[in-house]
């Protein structure tokens, strides 16, 4: 299937990079604020669909490689005064490799007992840097302010952040495209379908799932650093949040596992309606509430999520929403 | 030093039976129908008020309100599955995880709206029991008591009773038992609510001996993943022993090393657990 012009690709690129251009031409501030942590959660559920949507593999406990990238790249910053470039592709070399360690013990567990691992994984590694003196404990690390001069001053550190982290989205959602288009995606996606078959077919699938999981892990450990080094500190509490685990699980969920455009849609999709719940003033109390009955109308009615309901209506869209 | 341990077990212990109650509840539903319950937390949770409401409005005994707390439970349970789990029950796991941790939401969601996140305790005592050097609360050694009825009650309910039969028959396989002519629909609803059930009543006796709030349930529920892993999935027997070891070791570690590193152990083995020898302790079903 060599093709030279991808639209799926570009309609993705073109929603995340348009939205992305708007506060710069604007030069609004807070603008910019909501669309960080817009590209943030588009980032980290691109990234959790490679193993969740091509793979099969419920990973319940992927913010771990969010915030162990994250205090990785922060002590780097920090203590070591590393430049922020090369501590983001510290913490995303270290998320990578725990992930590698990790996807040779518990990949080769199946179903609910891999999720219940990777569950205890964030609880374990959590509860481990808050014993760690090293990583500054319970209280974590503080960014001494003097350290945004090197970049500019702080104001122009923000906008430094900002575009370096559309640079990882883009890369991110370029690289969940080259997957799905490549064999190693199709192996990825037997293995999804029926690991057995998959292996009888000459898939390695113990390797691909490995990479699968390295590469799904490792972006979030760079979005990791380059949030805590805006945010000026790190906590245990904010560094593995199980909530946001199951936050991008279900923005893969609303826009469709396993296809390119779902996590992206998704991710706006839900980020939006969270802003929307907790500024109104009927739901601000029990925004919970209201994204857990969101949440199961999707699972019981809408199990292929937004694009994957559009593809299976719309044949003749196929070939643009991907 | 030799006293001083003495003392943490037996307290660790005391708790391990509540831990085994919990985790029972969480093993036997994976055990039916190979469903995590993600809802268990906030369902612990709801026991823990229902006995603090019913005691501190009503003036009724803590364990008599545990009581009716029970057939809360088993109504609730039934109620969660009928809404959140049948639907689901034949789906992959991803499924069933996210339904259930839906739930999860929704009750944390309307709880802390109407209950706020203030810590809440059950203003009772029932003194102190001294064995030499070993001094149990009373409601402790209570709790205890009650968590070892509780388990002996549902195994006369498994083993003697003709729909703790059909619960084991479902769990053995859904199939076979469904052309044995029982309905699995029931059985698993039942299940479920026995489940949710045990949660509440665990909920409860945690209530009369330690102060709480409405997220109270979800380092619980994180324990019992823990527990129902080391004593096998779907070994209600298991969960009961993974919950001693587990009281055992709370009881323990902190004697030797800081707090803090409890967690780290608990997890720590838990993973290893899984990829070493993810039956279990005990075996798990099957």
């Amino acid at each position: 299937m060599k093709r030279t012009w991808y639209p799926g690709l570009w309609l993705i690129l073109a929603i995340v990079i348009g939205m992305a251009i708007i506060p710069a031409i604007t030069g609004s501030a807070s603008l910019r604020e909501t669309i960080f942590t817009l590209l943030l959660a588009v980032g980290l559920a691109s990234s959790l669909n490679i193993l969740l949507g091509y793979t099969g593999y419920v990973s319940f406990g992927h913010i771990v490689f969010f915030g162990f990238g994250g205090y990785v790249g922060f002590y780097l910053l920090s203590v070591q005064g590393w430049h922020l470039a090369l501590a983001v592709a510290g913490g995303g070399l270290a998320s990578g490799a725990l992930a590698f360690l990790l996807g040779k013990a518990i990949l080769k567990l199946r179903g609910a007992y891999f999720a219940l691992a990777t569950l205890g994984i964030n609880e374990a590694m959590r509860s481990l840097i808050i014993n760690l003196d090293t990583f500054g404990g319970p209280l974590g690390m503080n960014l001494n302010f003097q350290i945004y001069r090197d970049y500019g001053g702080a104001a122009q550190a923000l906008w430094t952040t900002y575009w370096a982290i559309l640079g990882l989205v883009v890369a991110v959602v370029v690289i969940s495209y080259l997957v799905k288009r490549s064999k190693f995606g199709l192996g990825l996606m037997a293995v999804r379908e029926d690991q057995d078959a998959a292996e009888v077919m000459g898939v390695a699938s113990a390797n691909a799932k490995t990479w699968a999981f390295v590469l799904s892990a490792a972006f979030p450990g760079m979005l990791g650093v380059l949030f805590f080094f805006k945010n000026g500190n790190i906590e245990p509490v904010d560094a593995f949040p199980l909530v946001k685990s199951i936050e991008m699980i279900v923005m893969v969920m609303l826009g469709g596992q396993g296809t390119v455009l779902g996590p992206v849609l998704g991710a706006l999709g839900y980020e939006r309606l969270r802003g929307f719940l907790l500024t109104s003033e009927i739901f601000k109390d029990v925004h919970l509430a209201v994204a857990g009955v969101l949440l199961l109308v999707i699972v019981l009615f809408i199990p292929s999520g937004a694009v994957g309901w559009i593809r299976s209506r719309f044949h003749s869209l196929r070939g643009v929403v991907e | 030093m030799f006293e001083n341990l003495l003392a943490s077990l037996t307290d660790g212990l005391v708790i391990g039976f509540v831990y085994g109650v919990t985790a029972m509840g969480l093993t036997l539903i994976f055990g039916v129908m190979n469903v995590i319950n993600l809802s268990h937390g906030p369902v612990i949770a709801i026991g823990m008020f229902g006995v603090y409401f019913l005691f501190s409005s009503l003036g009724l005994n803590p364990y008599l309100a545990i009581i009716l707390v029970a057939v809360i439970g088993l109504l609730a349970g039934i109620l969660i599955y009928l809404v959140a789990v049948n639907r689901v029950i034949d789906a992959p796991e991803l499924s069933s995880l996210l339904a259930t941790f839906s739930v999860n939401m929704m009750i944390l969601g309307v709880g802390t709206s109407v209950f706020s996140t203030s810590p809440r305790n059950v203003d009772f005592a029932m003194g102190t029991v001294n064995l030499g050097p070993i001094n149990l609360t009373g409601t402790r050694v209570a709790a205890g008591v009650a968590a070892i009825v509780v388990t002996a009650a549902l195994y006369y309910f498994l083993y003697r009773t003709r729909a703790g039969k059909h619960i084991r028959a479902v769990s053995d396989n859904r199939e076979a038992a469904e052309l044995m002519g029982i309905s699995s629909f029931r059985v698993l609803a039942l299940s479920f609510g026995i489940g949710t059930m045990l949660a509440m009543i665990a909920g409860g006796l945690i209530a009369t001996y330690l102060p709480f709030t409405i997220l109270s349930g979800e380092p619980l529920m994180a324990k019992s993943f823990v527990i129902v892993v080391l004593g096998g999935l779907g070994n209600p027997l298991g969960a009961l022993l993974g919950g001693l070891v587990l009281g055992a070791m709370e009881g323990i570690v902190p004697v030797f090393m800081k707090m803090t590193w409890v967690p780290v152990i608990e997890f720590g083995l838990f993973v290893l657990i899984l990829v070493v020898r993810p039956a279990g302790l005990l075996g798990a079903k099957e």
